[in-house]
């Protein structure tokens, strides 16, 4: 399983951070929405020749309807579940175009879709992707919901996170099951680099689009999209919280390169998952022994990926 | 040039029409009886004979959203599938038309579970009526291999756009043996020009594809989406022409046998038209007064041609290959009586379900229909041959 692979990418700085977005303003996201603004800051990084796929959803929603578009990039959508197969004929019609000398260069192909489109109805498309070896990037901006259609339940929703489908009650937490680790599935299926970003961290984000770029075959970035909306979360607090959940632990920013992974934050001084969870509304019904609970799974969640990330990286010499 | 007739399985002739076709990319995936088809056309490209790119893709669903993708980037599309994939397929057939992608693709008509079934009727197709597609029934091996190509012409033309679904028979028609004569390469070349798209994915030029319609623009795209379909008659009719000029033959939207003028018509579509046609052809030979019609063009259906054909018939037997449960008879039957809905001479539409599920239906049975209709013993709204007890 484990190969060494060698990225050859152009690294973004602060200094060489590109400035053209590709996603123009005017698009009817929410303030503060945390998947625009990923999405914009992967698009910036990948440049003009890509082309995008782009699930059924929230992002498609809010910079599609007809006759205004916010892209400035070829893009298409299809469905909601099928974003990965769409991308896979794009893709493997953009080679034939190519080795047939029809286009002098074949552009990245990029697929956007939320943690519904992924985990959940999605996910069969996205494995027989991932595991057909096409050359493109899938991007999965987890909100922890289906937002589009009015924050339900997802796989991707966290344990006693409250939607309208798992409603915390007398007799209910809000969702009762642990958050799908998606990127592990995305990277049991051996392909060459799979990353978890978050909008906080913009040049580590952008960075990892980069070389989910410069690697052949397919790469999978899974990133934390604060949802203002769904979340119950002032606009203007997302990208706090999406530092907050790195620093907490929360959301663990790594690598899986070939195989290996690679963490890519160690916080020194990891706050109490009760500073993630304070701010936000879908939580407000927890009691002191739930966020014991969750500070539990967090740090279970952590030390898993630090053993992971031992049993697979280089020994130092 | 005299050209040998080879004796070949209909699915490998329908492979190598898609090889002469060049097709660009093929995405598909198995479900019986489409498979010889998808299977030989890996062959090809596995051994360097197609210059196409092959995805073997995990579900039917995906073979579609994977067609749509490929040819949004701009190449020429085939797949192929039958019943529960169709089925599967179905949300997004809708968005291929929609999305005007010229993506060909044979439907090997099975029919649908429960119970589990893989052979022949035409359950699958007729249950996606209103998708938007082009839809062409071929009876003959000959046929299935110039109709598609041809319905890469069809599709990818300008005027068109859209993608064309070609039927063909399961096992009855894709599992023959028959003979066929194949055009060469450089014919094939010269009649199907390289695909040449509209608009294509494209970062030189972008554009955006499948955005929000809100409901002050949804009916008018709705309404577009339809009249390309409507236009596409005569596109069908002058490439049936063409193809009727190049190889020598006589094609057209909808074709008549038997007796002119007859008093009774059967009506067919796809490969039991040949049974009715002995069936006729002895009937014709008794003395009586009975011909036949049968619809190669069913989606947009040819109202026009297909009055023409029925012209002076009293009595129509429409012989159906799926149910539409609930309603008042099979959907070709309620097609028709749509057609003629109003019109003072219209004949009587007698509609005989038929041959579900694989159900043989030998000439024998159709001459028991004529003689059954003939007597006014056949049910006037419809009948499941066979099973409702159809003697006097
Ligand atoms: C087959 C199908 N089922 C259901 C829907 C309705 N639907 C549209 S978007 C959506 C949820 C999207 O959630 P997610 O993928 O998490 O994206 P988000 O809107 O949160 O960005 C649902 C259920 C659909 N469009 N298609
Ligand atoms: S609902 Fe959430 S994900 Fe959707 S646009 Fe608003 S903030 Fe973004």
């Amino acid at each position: 399983m484990l190969t060494d692979i060698a990225i050859d990418y152009e690294k973004i700085t602060a200094k060489n951070l590109p400035k053209e977005c590709m996603i123009s303003s005017g698009h009817r996201a929410c303030q503060g929405c945390g998947e625009i603004l990923a999405m914009g800051m992967v698009t910036k990084a990948a440049g003009r020749d890509i082309v995008v796929a782009n699930a059924t959803g929230c992002m498609e929603i809010v910079t599609s309807p007809y006759p205004q578009t916010a892209w400035k990039l070829p893009w298409m959508h299809v469905a909601f579940e099928n974003t990965a197969a769409v991308g896979s004929g794009i893709e493997a019609g953009l080679k034939v175009l190519h080795r047939q000398g029809k286009i002098k260069k074949k552009p990245h192909v990029i697929c956007f879709a939320g943690d519904g489109a992924t985990a959940d109805i999605g996910l069969q498309a996205l494995s027989g992707a991932l595991e057909r070896g096409h050359d493109m990037l899938y991007v999965c901006l987890d909100n922890e919901a289906y937002m589009n259609t009015g924050i339900q339940r997802s796989s991707s929703t966290p344990w006693g996170a409250t939607t309208t489908t798992s409603p915390a009650g007398k007799q209910s937490k809000g969702q009762h099951t642990q958050k799908k680790n998606l990127p592990l599935i995305a990277a049991a299926h051996g392909i060459p680099y799979v990353a978890t970003a978050s909008p906080a961290f913009h040049l580590d984000l952008m960075n990892k689009v980069r070389k989910a770029l410069a690697v052949d075959g397919p790469a999978y970035l899974h990133v934390y999209a604060p949802c203002p909306t769904g979340w119950g979360l002032a606009g203007a607090k997302s990208v706090e919280i999406a530092r907050l959940a790195v620093n907490t632990k929360v959301f663990p920013l790594y690598e899986v390169i070939g195989g290996r992974f690679v963490i890519s934050r160690k916080p020194a001084k990891p706050q109490p998952v009760l500073d993630y969870l304070k701010p936000q509304r879908r939580f407000r019904h927890l009691g002191e022994n739930d966020v014991a609970a969750i500070q539990h799974s967090v740090d279970a969640a952590w030390d898993y990926l630090e053993r992971l990330a031992k049993a697979t990286g280089k020994d130092e010499e | 040039m005299l050209k040998k007739r080879v004796g070949i399985e209909v699915s490998l002739a329908v492979a190598e029409a898609v090889k002469l076709a060049r097709a660009q990319v093929v995405s598909a995936y198995p479900i019986t009886p489409q498979t010889h088809i998808v299977e030989e056309l890996s062959t090809y490209v596995a051994n360097g004979e197609l210059d196409a790119e092959f995805i073997p893709v995990e579900s039917e669903h995906s073979a579609m959203s994977a067609a749509v993708g490929a040819s949004a980037a701009g190449t020429r599309v085939y797949t192929a599938t039958s019943s529960q994939g169709l089925a599967l397929m179905h949300e997004i057939l809708f968005i291929a038309s929609a999305q005007r992608l010229p993506i060909v693709m044979t439907v090997a008509n099975r029919s649908l579970s429960g119970p589990i079934s893989i052979w022949n009727d035409h359950s699958d197709i007729m249950a996606e009526r209103d998708i938007g597609w082009v839809q062409l029934f071929v009876e003959d091996g000959q046929e299935s291999t110039e109709l598609t190509i041809a319905a890469f012409k069809i599709a990818e033309d300008h005027r068109v756009l859209l993608p064309v679904a070609v039927n063909m028979d399961g096992f009855i028609l894709t599992h023959m043996i028959e003979p066929v004569v194949f055009p060469e390469q450089a014919e094939v070349d010269a009649f199907l020009p390289p695909y040449s798209p509209a608009l294509r994915l494209d970062p030189a030029k972008p554009v955006t594809m499948g955005p929000v319609g809100v409901p002050e623009v949804y009916m008018e795209a709705k309404k577009q989406c339809e009249q390309a379909l409507l236009d596409s008659k005569a596109v069908v009719k002058e490439v049936l022409g063409e193809v009727n000029a190049a190889f020598d033959r006589k094609y057209d939207l909808v074709e008549t046998n038997g007796k002119k003028k007859a008093k009774t018509l059967f009506v067919t579509m796809g490969s039991l038209g040949e049974s009715v046609w002995s069936a006729v052809d002895a009937l014709n030979e008794d003395g009586e007064d009975v011909g036949q019609v049968r619809i190669r063009l069913w989606r947009p259906f040819p109202v026009k041609e297909f009055k023409k054909a029925c012209k002076g018939a009293k009595r129509l037997i429409v012989i159906d290959r799926a149910m539409s449960p609930g309603s008042v008879c099979g959907p070709v039957a309620q097609e028709l009586k749509n057609v003629f809905y109003g019109d003072k001479d219209a004949p009587e539409i007698i509609d005989v379900v038929a041959g579900l599920g694989g159900r043989d239906v030998p000439v024998a049975d159709f001459r028991e229909m004529y003689r059954l209709a003939k007597k006014g013993k056949l049910d006037k709204t419809y009948t499941l041959w066979g099973v409702d007890g159809n003697a006097d």
